[in-house]
């Protein structure tokens, strides 16, 4: 293990993180955080290397959960690819479905029914708070508040699970959406129950707020913490609540208007300041959008069929091409690249993940901190194993 | 003041922890398993296969086809066609399973195979606890442990069981129109062939 | 945003001998592509990435492909600056044996650092220019290729009790040879 690592500068040369010059004195500590660790958000190694407390060097060790999702779904069909994504990001498997299904769509230029779009909308902004409210719960649970901010997340997060369950019959691993529209209808009394359910959340919002944002401990640890410039979050291909936080106002809702989010009037939230603090503010703040978007989907939805007539649902065999289809899922921008040979398997079948890309500068945010930063600076990436590795 | 932002998050905390003797919303805890939830009808475990009536030999609903098989995405269905045939409910004679087994060990409860079924015979149970104390043999279930009446389907999924049950009722309507449209031309043609015959 | 003869076309106005052809794609998504060859492609993504009318600062996406014939890397890139998007690259290795090197693009979007990693472990090509390229999913003494149409996987299987017809003929081959041989880790089968 190397003693001297030299400042190295870094305006064009974006393939090198600055490193830090140790103060000379005593030995560099390696210590190897994970991959059994509360804190890594799953099976998740780093290799940080300490100068007292302070991090000179961090390199992240994947794979221990790397199924090769990607060479199954070469071997199975396209529908059957399709309880495959929902185990990516686990979290937030419609958003999942939703990317897959979009892919498929385009690449065989399928449309899809308008109730059917209202659905996928609907579910898809649940699954985004639920998951904002978790990652902020577990963001918290880091910090060492032992459980009381999760626990309030993961009783709203009941809730939405609840609805998926009655409407889909599974909490998590939904299995749901479909190339042409979604598979079962919803009924009215479901839609009922998810308008109170949508009604009751902006409470619980507040709540979570009171408790937390003007928090002294919070704010002392966060603030000035893991900050990322813009410049660099672009180059380095970090999506989602990431990126808002870093001031740029890059959100796929509103770039693509995938299926028909350009008929919802919703803000994008911006950070200021580039740390731990904004990407927690930025997420509370897309809660609030979230329940805006519900609101109002929920009293527009039309009725007619949720999935198109003449969509084939098994046996499909595309025309040869390719496709690459993206979606915003809440962990970033979630992207699906398929080519097809006009076999019922597909040839390539890609999955680009938001939260890989999103740990690229991971070791860029935490050079320099403490070893105590790192874990706050790693939730606040917010990513989730089962699509790491895939 | 430093620690007012902590002071008022205790506020919060304290009305939650005070308000769950009174307001059921914050008391979220269910003790199982003394207390239960009932399940939701839609919910989803494993397969199971349905018969009609009392025999589950006779009435099994299965005609293996095989497309539950190739349609699974972990392949955890094992079917062996029979040799011979069997009437089914139309009195159509149709092939049948000899073997059908389910390794509830690797399905994943996608439901797959229940929406690609063409003859409502594989549907989802709503049973998890499941343990077993045989690790291996114990989650692999033959055609006998699969086999549920319709009844026992109608009690888990009412609304669902109903609406199959209505479209076999049509289809076998229109297949008895059919045969007993089928039989009244058939004794015109003979009469006709016996006439001109006589 | 510019066709895709309009942007092979400024390309080529920029760097007159940058080899450019276009590669249709018959989907109905529309998605063509532009194939570049491996000499001039940082000169090219350079271009893309800080001409004015491009902006291409935002790579997406950079996927490996496994031919009959050669290696393929694909990259999905967009503008954030100006919205636009997506234009797509290919680059294409000379065989799938010994000449599989293709030049990084990690030096000029960083995004790409992990993504080429990926690609180096499941695919084997090998990104000259790149900083650190080492296996990423896979451990560090992990031989072979896993995503290549030809992989082989080893005979370190283990024993699945409710095995059925293929798969339960396979474990007890695998089993037969370990209590034979004693060696629970074995090398590919002929099987």
């Amino acid at each position: 293990m190397s003693q001297a690592e030299t400042k190295i500068d870094k305006p064009e040369g974006w393939n090198r993180p600055a490193a830090i010059v140790p103060d000379g004195e005593g030995e560099m500590l390696e210590i190897s955080m994970g991959p059994h660790h509360p804190s890594t958000h799953g099976v998740f190694r780093m290799d940080v290397t300490l100068d007292g407390e302070r991090v000179v060097r961090l390199k992240p060790v994947l794979g221990y959960m790397h199924r090769n999702h990607e060479k199954i779904a070469e071997g199975i069909s396209y529908l059957a690819s399709m309880p495959y994504t929902d185990r990516l990001d686990y979290m937030c498997s419609l958003t999942n479905n939703w990317a897959y299904a979009l892919a498929v769509e385009k690449l065989i230029g399928q449309e899809v029914p308008e109730r059917a779009e209202y659905l996928r909308v609907i579910l898809g902004e649940l699954t985004r708070f639920q998951n904002h409210a978790s990652s902020i719960g577990f963001l918290i649970q880091e910090m060492g508040a032992s459980g009381t901010p999760l626990m309030y997340a993961f009783r709203e997060r009941e809730k939405i699970l609840d609805l998926f369950e009655e409407l889909t019959g599974a909490r998590m691993m939904v299995n749901y959406m479909r190339f042409g529209g979604c598979r079962v209808d919803a009924s009215p009394a479901w839609l009922d129950k998810a308008r109170k359910v949508v009604a009751d959340l902006p409470r619980f919002v507040d709540e979570f707020e009171r408790l937390l944002c003007s928090n002294e401990i919070l704010m002392a640890r966060t603030q000035g913490v893991g900050v990322l410039r813009p410049e660099l979050a672009i180059n380095a291909g970090v999506t989602g609540p990431m990126l808002r936080a870093s001031g740029v106002n890059y959100d796929v809702r509103k770039v693509d208007g995938y299926g028909i989010y350009n008929r919802f009037d919703f803000r994008v939230p911006l950070g200021d300041h580039w740390d731990v603090y904004d990407r927690f503010m930025v997420r509370l703040l897309e809660m609030r959008e979230s329940l805006k978007i519900l609101e109002v989907a929920l009293k527009e939805i039309p009725g007619g069929p949720v999935m198109d007539p003449k969509a084939r649902i098994r046996g499909l065999r595309p025309k040869p091409g390719e496709a690459y289809g993206r979606i915003e899922s809440p962990k970033g921008e979630l992207g699906f690249y398929l080519i097809s040979d006009s076999g019922p398997n597909p040839y390539r079948y890609r999955v680009r993940p938001p939260s890989l890309i999103n740990l690229t500068i991971l070791e860029d945010m935490c050079l320099g901190h403490d070893v105590a930063d790192v874990v706050l600076i790693f939730g606040s990436v917010d990513i989730i194993l089962g699509e790491v590795d895939r | 003041m430093l620690g007012e932002g902590i002071l008022k998050g205790l506020a919060e905390t304290a009305r939650n922890f005070f308000g769950s003797y009174f307001c059921a919303e914050r008391m979220t805890t269910v003790e199982y398993p003394e207390q239960r939830i009932a399940p939701f009808e839609a919910a989803r475990t494993f397969p199971f296969l349905v018969y009609d009536g009392a025999d589950w030999q006779a009435g099994l609903r299965c005609v293996s086809c095989q497309i539950c098989e190739k349609e699974c995405p972990p392949k955890c269905i094992f079917i062996e066609k029979s040799k011979d045939k069997k009437p089914d409910a139309l009195g159509k004679p149709q092939f049948y399973p000899v073997r059908f087994e389910i390794d509830i060990s690797v399905c994943m409860s996608c439901q797959i195979c229940v929406e690609v079924c063409p003859f409502e015979a594989i549907k989802m149970n709503t049973k998890f606890e499941l343990s077993t104390e045989d690790r291996f043999g114990g989650l692999l279930l033959n055609r006998e442990q699969l086999a549920k009446s319709n009844q026992y389907y109608h009690q888990i999924h009412a609304t669902e069981a109903a609406e199959v049950d209505a479209r076999l009722a049509a289809e076998k309507a229109k297949f008895d129109a059919k045969a007993k449209g089928a039989d009244v031309a058939k004794a015109a043609s003979d009469a006709a062939a016996t006439g001109e015959g006589a | 945003m510019k066709t895709i003869e309009e942007i092979k076309s400024a390309i080529e106005a920029a760097l007159p001998d940058a080899a450019v052809e276009i590669v249709p794609n018959p989907s109905p998504s529309g998605q063509h592509s532009l194939r570049i060859q491996p000499g001039h492609a940082v000169a090219v993504a350079k271009f893309l990435r800080d001409d004015a009318e491009f902006k291409l600062d935002y790579l997406s996406n950079v996927t490996g492909v496994d031919w009959p014939d050669y290696l393929e890397a694909v990259y999905h890139l967009y503008s954030v600056e100006k919205k636009h998007g997506p234009v797509i690259l290919r680059m294409r290795t000379v065989n799938r044996t010994d000449q599989v090197e293709l030049p990084s693009f990690t030096p000029i979007w960083r995004s790409a650092e992990f993504q080429e990693r990926e690609i180096f472990d499941l695919f084997g090509i090998v990104f000259t220019g790149h900083p650190d390229l080492r296996r990423l999913l896979m451990w560090d003494g992990f031989k072979d290729h896993p995503m290549r149409r030809d992989y082989v996987e080893p005979d370190d299987f283990d024993y699945e009790p409710t095995a059925h017809d293929e798969v339960l003929r396979r474990a007890q081959e695998h089993k037969s040879r370990e209590q034979g041989t004693g060696i629970r880790d074995q090398g590919p089968t002929t099987a």
